[in-house]
C-alpha cells in the first residue's frame, strides 16, 4: 500500500485485524491527491434539490449550476421545478461591481415565471469573496412575493460536503415551524434523508401507509414546501443517510422535542429493522401486528426470489466506496446476505464512530478507507481481486478500465435499491455485472489477449 | 412529408436575465480536456475541491474513461491568505504520485477572484525546487469561469501550451493541426488522414487514446497517448498550422504565426462534403499529393448515399445548438443535404456565429436561419416551439427539448450523457459525414414509421 498512498494519508487507510482500530477522518482533502469528494455547495445542493416545488437558484458563475442540472434521479409525483438548472451566470462585471442587482432581478423573474412555493438561493465560492448580501436580497424578495426565500450558505471552499449538509439543514430549519400542524395524527413521522431516487420514497411511504402511520413531510425526496413547513407537527423523525440530515433531526429535537430514529432502507435486515423500530416507538400493538405482517410477507417472497442469485454469487468478492459510510453498513450486510465477501469498504465523509461500526461488522483483512483517491482504489481492487465494485459515477471508469464489475449505488441510478423490492434489484444488478460473459475477454483474466 | 413549401416562420427571441439550463460549460472544464490530450499530462485546477470533482464526473459520464483532475483543495483560510502554499504542495504531491511529464494548471473563479498570482507562485516553485530531477513541465492558464465558456477555456489552454512551450529554430517540415474540441474518434481519423497524405502531423490536443483507451490489466496512472511534449516544443518550427474554428480569434495558431511566423490556415470544422473538401484541398497543397484513393472512394460513397437518401431529409427543419464552431460545421452539412437549420443557438458569445453560419450556408439555403449567441435551453425551447422543427441536432442536454417537441434528437458533440460511446461518434471528414447522414436520414425515416398508423416496414 505504501506505493499508492501519500504519506499524509496513511492514517486514513486501515486494515481490520492488523492493529487496534484507529482511523483518521473528517479532515480536509490533501492538495493534489485527487479526492473523490466534492464541496460545500455540492452537499447543500444534493440535499435540497429534490424539493420539487421550489426554485433552486445558484448564485455564481455558470459551472456550479450546469454540473448539477438534474444531477440526481430524484423523482417527483407532481411539480418538477427542481429538474431545472437556474443560475445568475455571473460575469466579470458582476464580480467587479457585485452580483446583488442581478440576483434580485433573476429571483423576481423566476418567481413570476414559475410561481414556486419557496426559493433557495445557493452561494458559490466567489459570492463568499465578493461579499454579496444574500440575506438582504432574500429578505426583500420574500417581502415582495410572500413566499419563503432562503439563502443557503454553501460557498464551495468553506469546508467539505459535510459542511454543505449543515448549510442545507440550516436552510430547511428556517422553513420548518412556519406551517399549520392541525390535524396531524399522533402516529406520524417525517422521512429524512431519502431522496426518492428511482421512486424509492414511494415504496417506503407505502410501508408506512400499510402500518397505519401518517407521513407528514418527505425531507427531501419528492418533497414539498408546504409539507416541510409543518414537519414540526410529526411525532417522529426517521433519518436515513444520517450524514446529510441527522443534524436537522437534532435541531428539531432540541426546538420541538421530536425524537428521531436512525434507519437504513437498504437490504432485508436493515429494512425490516427500520420498520420494527418505528412500530416499537409508537407502542401500539396494532401497528406492530401490521408491521410483522408486512415484513413477513415481503421476506417470504424475497427469500425465494433471492435464492438463485445467492447461489450464483456466493463467495464472490465485493468492494464498496460511497459518499456516506452509513450506506456502507447496509451494503456490507446486503452482500453478506448474498454470501459475498466484502474486502474493501470506504467513504468520502465518514465519521470516527461510523468507521468503528464498520470495523465491527466487517471480516478481518478488510481494508477500511476514508476519502480515497483513484490510485488507492485501483490498487485495492487489484490487490484484493475484486469481482464487483459498488460506487458512483466517478468510481465507474476505474472498475471498467480494469475489467471489474460495477454497481452504481449513487445519485444517477434508475433502479430502486431501497426497500425489500430494492434488495432484489440490488441482487439482480450485482448478478448482471458479475456473471457477464464479457470478463473472459478482459486482460485481467489469465489467457486473454493483452491490449496495450 | 409536406407537399407544399413551408411558409416562412420566424420566432421572437426572448430576453431574460436569469439563466435556465445553460447551453455552455465553464472555462476550466475546457482547459482540463485540452490538457488531457497531451502525453503524460495531469490537469490541475487551482481552486476548491468541488470544481475538479464535478468536472471529472461530467467528463466521465460522456467518455466512461478515467480522468484524474488534481486540485489545490483550497479551504477558507487559503481563500483569505492566498492559495500559493496549497498550489505548491499540490504540485509536489501530483509530481510524486503520478510522475507526469506535464501538469496543466488552470485557475478557477475562486482563485481569480482572490487574485492569486499563479505565474509568480510557479516562479517561486521553480526557485524552491531548483536542482530537483524529474520534475514535470508546468503550464498555466487563466480560466475564470465568469468569462466565456468551456470552449474559451479549451482554446486558452491550447494557446497557453503553445505560447509557453513551443520554440523556434530550423524548419522541420511538420504540419501543426489544431482541430479544437472534437471526439476521440475524430482525433483518430485526423491522425490517419495526415498520415495517409504522408504528412508529419503534430496534432494538439490528441484525445484519441487518452480518453478512449483499451481495457487494461494494470491501471495506468496517466492514460497512454496524447500529443508528445517534443512535438509541441517543435511546433514553432513547423511549416504550417491548420486550425479549425471560424469563430476563433486569438489562438494557438495565431501565437505560432506571430511568434515564429508559421503560416496559419484557419478552416471550418470539416463537417460534410464541402468543408471536408476545403480541408483536403489544403492537405493536397501542403503535401503536394492528390487525395489518397481511399478518401476519394469514401467521398464517392458519401455522394451516392446523399443521392439515395435525399428525399427523406429535404426541407426538414432543424434546431442546432452547442459549441459555436461545431454549430457552424453542422449547419454547413445540414444545408448541403437539403435540411434547413431554422435556429442556430450557442451559449458562447464570440460575436461571429451569425456571420460564420451565413458564410457556409448562404449559397445553399433559401432563407437564413435565426442565429443567436448567449442562449440557454429555456430560450431555445421557447423559440423552437414557435419554429416547429422536424429534428434537433446537438449534445444530449437537448433531450428534454426534443422530447417536448416529439422530434428526434441527433446526438453530436459533447456531452452525450444518455448513450454509451460519445467518444466514438464521428463528425469529421467524409467518414463522419457518412455517419451523420445515415443517422439523420434514418431518424427521419423512423419518425415517420413510428408515427404511421399502418406500421409499414418497407421504405
Amino acid at each position: 500500500m505504501d506505493a499508492t498512498a501519500l504519506k499524509e494519508r496513511e492514517g486514513q487507510i486501515v486494515v481490520k485485524g492488523e492493529a487496534p482500530f484507529a482511523i483518521v477522518c473528517n479532515k480536509d482533502s490533501l492538495a493534489g491527491a485527487v479526492s473523490q469528494r466534492a464541496c460545500v455547495f455540492c452537499g447543500s445542493r444534493v440535499v435540497l434539490y429534490p424539493i420539487a416545488d421550489a426554485v433552486h437558484l445558484v448564485h455564481g458563475p455558470i459551472g456550479c449550476a450546469v454540473y448539477t442540472w438534474d444531477i440526481r434521479g430524484a423523482l417527483s409525483s407532481g411539480p418538477e421545478l427542481h429538474r431545472l438548472s437556474f443560475s445568475t451566470d455571473l460575469q466579470e462585471r458582476d464580480v467587479i461591481f457585485g452580483g446583488e442587482k442581478k440576483l434580485l432581478a433573476a429571483l423576481r423573474e423566476l418567481i413570476e415565471r414559475h410561481a414556486p412555493k419557496a426559493a433557495f438561493v445557493y452561494s458559490t465560492c466567489i459570492v463568499g469573496i465578493i461579499g454579496d448580501d444574500l440575506e438582504a436580497v432574500c429578505r426583500q424578495v420574500e417581502a415582495e412575493y410572500g413566499i419563503p426565500v432562503i439563502p443557503v450558505k454553501s460557498e464551495g471552499f468553506k469546508g467539505n460536503k459535510r459542511a454543505g449538509y449543515q448549510a442545507a439543514c440550516d436552510a430547511l430549519f428556517r422553513l420548518i415551524g412556519t406551517g399549520d400542524t392541525t390535524g396531524i395524527s399522533p402516529y406520524s413521522l417525517n422521512i429524512l434523508g431519502d431522496f426518492n431516487l428511482a421512486g424509492e420514497i414511494w415504496m417506503i411511504r407505502d410501508y408506512y401507509r400499510q402500518m397505519g402511520i401518517e407521513v407528514v413531510a418527505n425531507i427531501t425526496g419528492d418533497g414539498r414546501v408546504a409539507d416541510i413547513r409543518r414537519a414540526h407537527g410529526a411525532a417522529l423523525n426517521v433519518v436515513q443517510c444520517s450524514g446529510s440530515t441527522m443534524r436537522l433531526a437534532d435541531m428539531m429535537e432540541e426546538k420541538y422535542g421530536i425524537p428521531s430514529l436512525r434507519v437504513s432502507y437498504f437490504g432485508i435486515e436493515d429494512m425490516a429493522e427500520a420498520l420494527y423500530d418505528i412500530a416499537r416507538f409508537f407502542k401500539d400493538p396494532a401497528i406492530m401486528e401490521r408491521t410483522k405482517a408486512i415484513v413477513e410477507a415481503e421476506v417470504k417472497q424475497l427469500a425465494v426470489a433471492l435464492e438463485p442469485y445467492r447461489q450464483a454469487l456466493a463467495g464472490r468478492k465485493a468492494a464498496i466506496y460511497v459518499g456516506g459510510s452509513f450506506k456502507a453498513f447496509s451494503l456490507v450486510k446486503a452482500f453478506r446476505l448474498l454470501d459475498m465477501q466484502v474486502v474493501m469498504v470506504g467513504s468520502q465523509t465518514g465519521t470516527r464512530e461510523e468507521y468503528e461500526e464498520l470495523e465491527a461488522i466487517t471480516d478481518p483483512g478488510t481494508i477500511i478507507v476514508d476519502d480515497a483517491n483513484p490510485l488507492e482504489l485501483t490498487s485495492f481492487l487489484t490487490e484484493k481481486e475484486v469481482d464487483i465494485f459498488v460506487g458512483g459515477v466517478k468510481e465507474r471508469p476505474i472498475a471498467c478500465k480494469l475489467g471489474i464489475g460495477f454497481c452504481d449505488h449513487n445519485h444517477e441510478r434508475k433502479e430502486p435499491l431501497a426497500g425489500f423490492a430494492g434488495m432484489l434489484n440490488f441482487a439482480r444488478e450485482v448478478h448482471a455485472s458479475v456473471m457477464s460473459p464479457v470478463w473472459q475477454f478482459v486482460p485481467r483474466k489469465k489467457g486473454a489477449e493483452p491490449t496495450r | 412529408m409536406s407537399t407544399n413549401p413551408p411558409a416562412k416562420r420566424r420566432a421572437k427571441r426572448p430576453n431574460y436575465l436569469s439563466t435556465t439550463n445553460a447551453c455552455k460549460l465553464c472555462t476550466p472544464l475546457g482547459a482540463c480536456l485540452a490538457f488531457k490530450g497531451i502525453e503524460g499530462a495531469v490537469p490541475y485546477l487551482h481552486g476548491s475541491q468541488g470544481c475538479a470533482t464535478y468536472m471529472r464526473r461530467y467528463i466521465i459520464s460522456h467518455y466512461n474513461e478515467p480522468i484524474d483532475i488534481a486540485s489545490s483543495s483550497l479551504s477558507e483560510k487559503h481563500a483569505v491568505y492566498g492559495g500559493g502554499p496549497n498550489l505548491k504542495l499540490g504540485l509536489t504531491n501530483v509530481a510524486a504520485k503520478y510522475r507526469p511529464q506535464l501538469i496543466g494548471i488552470a485557475t478557477t473563479c475562486l482563485t481569480e477572484t482572490i487574485g492569486d498570482d499563479v505565474r509568480m507562485y510557479l516562479h517561486q516553485y521553480a526557485e524552491d525546487t531548483k536542482g530537483s530531477v524529474g520534475l514535470p513541465t508546468l503550464v498555466h492558464v487563466a480560466t475564470p469561469s465568469y468569462a466565456g465558456t468551456h470552449m474559451e477555456g479549451f482554446h486558452a489552454a491550447i494557446r497557453a501550451v503553445v505560447a509557453q512551450l513551443s520554440e523556434g529554430g530550423p524548419l522541420t517540415g511538420a504540419i501543426n493541426l489544431l482541430p479544437g474540441f472534437v471526439s476521440s474518434a475524430d482525433y483518430r481519423l485526423l491522425r490517419q488522414i495526415m498520415a495517409d497524405f504522408g504528412l508529419d502531423g503534430s496534432m494538439l490536443p490528441d484525445l484519441s487514446e487518452t480518453m478512449d483507451g483499451p481495457a487494461l490489466v494494470t491501471y495506468e496512472k496517466i492514460q497512454g497517448g496524447g500529443t508528445p511534449l517534443a512535438a509541441i516544443r517543435a511546433m514553432g518550427r513547423s511549416r504550417a498550422t491548420i486550425e479549425f474554428g471560424p469563430t476563433l480569434v486569438a489562438t494557438g495558431g495565431t501565437v505560432l504565426a506571430e511568434k515564429f511566423g508559421v503560416p496559419h490556415h484557419r478552416l471550418g470544422m470539416p463537417v460534410g462534403i464541402r468543408e471536408t473538401d476545403a480541408f483536403f484541398h489544403l492537405l493536397e497543397e501542403l503535401s503536394g499529393r492528390p487525395t489518397p484513393e481511399k478518401y476519394a472512394k469514401e467521398r464517392g460513397r458519401l455522394v451516392d448515399a446523399y443521392v439515395d437518401g435525399h428525399k427523406y431529409v429535404f426541407g426538414k427543419r432543424a434546431v442546432v445548438y452547442g459549441e459555436e464552431d461545431l454549430v457552424v460545421g453542422l449547419c454547413s452539412f445540414l444545408a448541403e443535404i437539403g435540411i434547413r437549420p431554422v435556429l442556430c443557438a450557442s451559449g458562447g458569445t464570440s460575436g461571429k456565429l451569425e456571420q460564420a453560419v451565413a458564410a457556409v450556408t448562404a449559397d445553399t439555403l433559401p432563407e437564413q436561419p435565426q442565429v443567436f449567441e448567449g442562449m440557454d435551453f429555456f430560450e431555445i425551447s421557447e423559440m423552437a416551439q414557435q419554429l416547429e422543427p422536424d429534428l434537433v441536432v446537438g449534445h444530449s442536454k437537448g433531450y428534454p427539448l426534443a422530447r417536448k417537441l416529439h422530434v428526434p434528437l441527433i446526438r453530436v458533440g459533447f456531452p452525450v450523457h444518455d448513450r454509451i460511446g460519445g467518444q466514438r461518434l464521428l463528425h469529421l471528414g467524409y467518414a463522419g459525414a457518412q455517419q451523420l447522414f445515415d443517422t439523420v436520414t434514418n431518424a427521419m425515416i423512423q419518425k415517420k414509421q413510428d408515427d404511421s398508423p399502418v406500421g409499414y416496414f418497407y421504405m
